[in-house]
Formats: structure tokens, C-alpha cells, sequence
């Protein structure tokens, strides 16, 4: 009698195959570019480190005028400056207000850009029309003139600097949420509403801003480098952040007026920066590939 | 065509209309003005000092001898340069600004489009990655980082190029470069895809297949369309070298009109800010007008739209 047929291991089972969500996808896209991973931890870092400098440097502004302008040590790692001012402190504390006006100014011209354009775009005819053709012009207008101008008019103050900035940065955001809506505002769901009675106010607020919002945070990563470089072009022109406040547009301004004695002073916030602005739009770059639906997938 | 240019003309007269009011207002409806000094001024001195630029006038009345006077090409005399009319100003030190854009315009259409255009014949090689590279790395780095880095380099360590100053053609390197490279940065992206574009076509496989050379299809069937993405930059690009031209001239100490600007915005010296804002307005206007033109002439389709 032929023994017992053992019955065969049975190959292991396939894994079924998940379906991957949109938001998991957009990961594994964004994990796969690694400037923009590289920019995202750059970013956080820089975050992190300026939030928490009051932590663990002493105070940006303690002078020290016997230790002027010493090149860096392991005391002080990037150097002092002219007053003895420790530089690490300085170029974090400097990050601070970069970063603060970069996000401040860029949700300040969200705001306007998505409303606006919201709007322009639902009532569509001849307000679109009029409320585009606005957007042109100011569009054809020398913007850090303006700035210049508003900061002359109504004094140099840092909330009015947000404000300034904001109020030229919108433009983009709002022809960008035009274009959207304008193909949004075909759609069933926006019919429904109609059908349902809402009136306009409730329809752009309740059903189109909430649609626009996720193009909106795209761009938004874009808007913050163009903000932080806009903000150290005035800075840098006397026309920014005061004393003793300083941001990054400040420390390279002292810097270069000393870049032949001290040229420390000059480099290391302007690496600083530049591998800022880098980042941010690497990650911006990044994200627009990983989060556009319209973006072949790889 | 005479048509087209004719409308676009007319299209910028509201707009600069609009420009100049709402410069005007704003300038009015600001606190403390040009001769507010330390110094306590006798109210009669003050007086004599307001009936002389025609500020004890009612504001429209003001608006009204404002906007007869620019009709007139008069931009009124400035508040802190005493004798001095702003167009006298701007006369003097727009010529300077004037060659410095010339030249960082030069330097970014030709560096910018030759690196694209080098980069989009020969895609993921290395004649690609290199421009590339170097386009990313000008993008990230701003003018006012770059001109005081090439200072330190070519100025101070190699002693080729004076650190400051306007005097001398080798003067005008550096500072051409400065706010040349960060466009050419930019203007060599946008030719790269321009021109892969371009090639992709049919009517450029149709050029190949009929035995045309390389250089004839590049230069010949491609070039003028693989430009138009580039020419419809370069109004944008100049206008924002007018805020490149701020920092440039600051750092190279230029006595062009982006330093006159700076100074006369700290000194609050509204006429002359004023006057500055409607010239770099303007300017901007008729350079978007120029590019809008020579796109029409590159692409008649865009005649009738």
C-alpha cells in the first residue's frame, strides 16, 4: 500500500494587491524625489531650530564689544560680528523672522488670492471680466515699487510688512482658483446646491474654498521663497525688518558692507538663505508632482 | 497689425491714468511731510514753504495742477533737492540705469538661451545636466548674495575688477553679471523647454526627413518658435530687474535712479517718489506693450484673439 499521500504544501497565498489611495500614492511619488525629501528636512530643521533658539543661544542682541568680529570658533561656531554678537544666534534668530514673514505674507495673499479669484470665477461675465483685467494690470506693475512706496507712506513696521507683501503676492494665487473654479463650477455637486436654493455667499464659501484648498496649499509652498525673497531684497534695501530685529535680509546687508574684513558675516547667512530658498522650492516642486491628479503617474 | 498695435496703445492710457491718481492719493493721504524736520520750523516759514509747492491748495485743486502739469510731461519739482524738477532727476540718472539694464539684459538673453538651447538638443546627457545644475544653483542664489560673493571674488581675492563704482567699462562687468545671472537662470529654463518643445513637432520631423541639416532645422524651423516663451518672459524679467537694479546699484555703488529711488523713499521726498513710481510704471507699460507686439509678429494667430 503506497503510503499516505502527503498532501502538498500549498504555495503561499499572493498578497492581495492593495488599492493605494490617492494620498498614499502621493507619498510614495513625493518619497521618491529626493531633492524635494531633502528640501522638506532642510525646511523642519530650520523650522525647529529657529522656533526653539531661545532654548539654547543666549540672547541675539548681547554685544560684546572687546570680542568684536571674531572669525568662528568652537565658542562662537559661525563667528561674531562687528559688536560681538554671536552669529549662530543671529542667523537663527534672523530665520525666525524670515520664516515668520514668509508664512504670515503668504497666508495674508492666500486669502485674498482664493477669495478673489473664487469669486471672479463663480460670477464669471462681465465682473470676471472686470476683476481679471484688474488682476492684469497690477500684474504688469513694478510690485517692490509699491511695497517701497506703502512702506514710505505708512511707516516702516513689520505687520505692515506682511500686509505689503501679501497685498502684491495674491495675484498668482487668485488666477490660479479662477482657472480651477471655472471648471469646478460645471460640476454636479455645484448644481445640487444651486437646485438645493443656496445663495452665492454660501456656495463659494461652503462648496468651492473648500475644493480650490488643496492647489491652494501647493502653491503656497511656492509663494513662502518668493515672500522670504522679497522681504530680504527690502532688508536689505533699509526698508524691511528694524533693529534690533534682524532677518536673514539684514544680517546679509551688514555682511556685505563688511565682506572685505569680515566676509564670514556675508557667507554663512547667505548660504543660509540660498539653501533655504533651495528647499523650499525643491518641496514645493516636489509636493505639485506628488499632489497634481493630473500628473502621470509613474 | 497697425490695428492691433493701435489698441494695446489705447489699453495703456487708462491704466497709467489710474496708476498716477492713485499714486497722487496715497501720497496725500499720508502723515508728517518732507519738511517736518528736527528742527521746529516757525509756522509762517511753513506756510511760505506750502504756498510755494501749492500744498495750502484744496486737494482736488492740487490733483487738478497735478494731473495738468503730467499731461505736460511735468513731474513738479522735488521737495528735497531744492530747485531741482524731478525730470531734471530722472534725466540725469536714468541713462545709467538705462545701460546697466542693457547690459544684464544682454547677459541674460544670450547666456540664458544659449544654455538652453545646448541643453534641450541633447536631453538627459550631460550637455543637459550641467546648464541645468547651474540654472538651479542661479535661481537659489539672489542678487544681493551673489554681487557682494563676486566682489569677494574677482574685486578682492583676484584683483581683476574694482569692488564699486561706475567709471570705467570693466566697471560694468560685475554688476551686469549680478543681475544678468539670476535672469539667465531663469531665461535658460524657460528656452530649454521652449525648444524641446519645438522640436518634438511635426513639421520639424518633416524638416529632418528632407534631409535639411541640423543647423538649418535648428536655426532656420525651430528658432523662431522655440524663442516666443523666452520673449514673453523678458517684459516680466525686466520689470523685476527694476527691484534687481535697487539691490545692484546699492551694492556697486551706481549713481543710477534705483539708488535715487531708495534715497528719496527714506528722505520722504513725495514728489520725487511719486514721479519715480509713474516713470518705472510707465516704463514697465510700454516694455509689456513691446513684448506683446514682437509676440504678434513671431505668432500672427495671436492677432485675432
Amino acid at each position: 500500500m503506497a503510503a499516505p499521500q502527503t498532501i502538498p504544501d500549498l504555495p503561499p497565498l499572493e498578497p492581495i494587491e492593495q488599492g493605494t489611495s490617492l494620498w498614499k500614492d502621493a507619498v510614495r511619488r513625493f518619497l521618491k524625489n529626493k531633492m524635494a525629501v531633502f528640501g522638506l528636512g532642510f525646511v523642519l530643521l530650520l523650522t525647529i531650530a529657529a522656533i526653539a533658539a531661545p532654548l539654547f543661544v543666549k540672547s541675539f542682541s548681547a554685544q560684546n564689544l572687546a570680542y568684536g568680529a571674531q572669525p568662528p570658533s568652537s565658542a562662537h561656531w559661525l563667528g561674531t560680528d562687528v559688536l560681538g554678537r554671536d552669529l549662530l544666534s543671529r542667523v537663527l534668530y534672523g530665520s525666525r523672522i524670515s520664516l515668520a514673514v514668509g508664512v504670515c505674507a503668504t497666508l495674508v495673499s492666500l486669502t485674498i488670492g482664493v477669495f478673489y479669484g473664487a469669486i471672479s470665477g463663480y460670477l464669471g461675465g462681465k465682473t470676471d471680466a472686470v476683476m481679471m483685467r484688474v488682476v492684469d494690470i497690477l500684474y504688469a506693475l513694478p510690485f517692490t515699487v509699491f511695497v517701497i512706496l506703502l512702506m514710505v507712506i505708512f511707516g516702516r513696521n513689520i505687520i505692515l510688512l506682511f500686509m505689503a507683501i501679501g497685498a502684491v503676492e495674491w495675484l498668482t494665487v487668485a488666477r490660479i482658483v479662477r482657472g480651477q473654479v471655472l471648471s469646478l463650477r460645471k460640476q454636479e455637486f455645484i448644481e445640487a446646491a444651486i437646485a438645493l436654493g443656496l445663495r452665492k455667499r454660501a456656495i463659494i464659501l461652503r462648496h468651492l474654498v473648500p475644493n480650490v484648498l488643496g492647489i491652494t496649499i501647493i502653491y503656497a509652498t511656492l509663494t513662502v521663497p518668493s515672500v522670504m525673497l522679497l522681504e530680504a531684497a527690502l532688508s536689505f534695501l533699509g526698508f524691511g525688518v528694524q533693529p534690533p530685529m534682524s532677518s536673514l535680509g539684514v544680517l546679509i546687508d551688514e555682511g556685505a558692507k563688511t565682506i572685505e574684513e569680515f566676509p564670514w558675516l556675508l557667507i554663512f547667512p547667505g548660504v543660509v538663505f540660498s539653501v533655504t530658498l533651495f528647499s523650499l522650492n525643491f518641496l514645493g516642486d516636489g509636493l505639485r508632482d506628488a499632489l497634481d491628479p493630473k500628473a502621470a503617474k509613474d | 497689425m497697425f490695428r492691433f498695435i493701435a489698441r494695446r496703445f489705447l489699453q495703456t492710457i487708462p491704466v497709467l491714468f489710474i496708476i498716477a491718481t492713485l499714486t497722487f492719493f496715497l501720497m496725500k493721504s499720508t502723515k508728517g511731510g518732507p519738511f517736518d524736520t528736527e528742527k521746529a520750523t516757525t509756522p509762517e516759514i511753513k506756510k511760505q514753504l506750502e504756498a510755494h509747492y501749492g500744498l495750502n491748495k484744496p486737494v482736488w485743486a492740487q490733483y487738478l495742477d497735478y494731473m495738468g502739469n503730467l499731461v505736460q510731461g511735468d513731474l513738479g519739482p522735488s521737495f528735497k533737492y531744492a530747485g531741482w524738477k524731478v525730470t531734471e532727476l530722472i534725466a540725469g540718472a536714468f541713462p545709467v540705469s538705462l545701460e546697466l539694464g542693457c547690459y544684464a539684459l544682454a547677459v541674460a538673453l544670450t547666456i540664458g538661451m544659449i544654455m538652453g538651447f545646448v541643453a534641450a538638443l541633447r536631453p538627459n546627457s550631460a550637455m543637459d545636466y550641467v546648464p541645468m545644475s547651474l540654472a538651479t544653483l542661479g535661481i537659489c542664489l539672489p542678487t544681493f548674495v551673489m554681487g557682494p560673493l563676486l566682489i569677494l571674488t574677482f574685486g578682492i581675492a583676484l584683483g581683476w575688477f574694482n569692488s564699486s563704482g561706475w567709471f570705467f567699462m570693466s566697471d560694468r562687468v560685475l554688476p551686469a553679471l549680478t543681475l544678468g545671472g539670476y535672469y539667465a537662470a531663469y531665461t535658460s529654463r524657460i528656452a530649454r523647454s521652449g525648444m524641446m518643445e519645438i522640436l518634438s513637432q511635426d513639421f520639424i520631423r518633416t524638416a529632418r526627413a528632407k534631409g535639411a541639416t541640423e543647423w538649418r532645422v535648428i536655426f532656420k524651423h525651430a528658432f523662431k518658435g522655440a524663442i516666443q516663451p523666452v520673449v514673453t518672459l523678458t517684459a516680466p524679467v525686466t520689470a523685476s530687474m527694476v527691484t534687481g537694479s535697487f539691490i545692484v546699484e546699492k551694492i556697486f555703488d551706481i549713481p543710477g535712479m534705483g539708488r535715487f529711488f531708495v534715497t528719496a523713499a527714506f528722505n520722504r521726498d513725495l514728489t520725487l517718489v511719486v514721479g519715480l513710481v509713474l516713470f518705472y510704471a510707465t516704463l514697465i507699460v510700454v516694455l509689456n506693450l513691446i513684448a506683446d507686439i514682437v509676440l504678434v509678429w513671431l505668432n500672427p494667430r495671436l492677432r485675432f484673439e
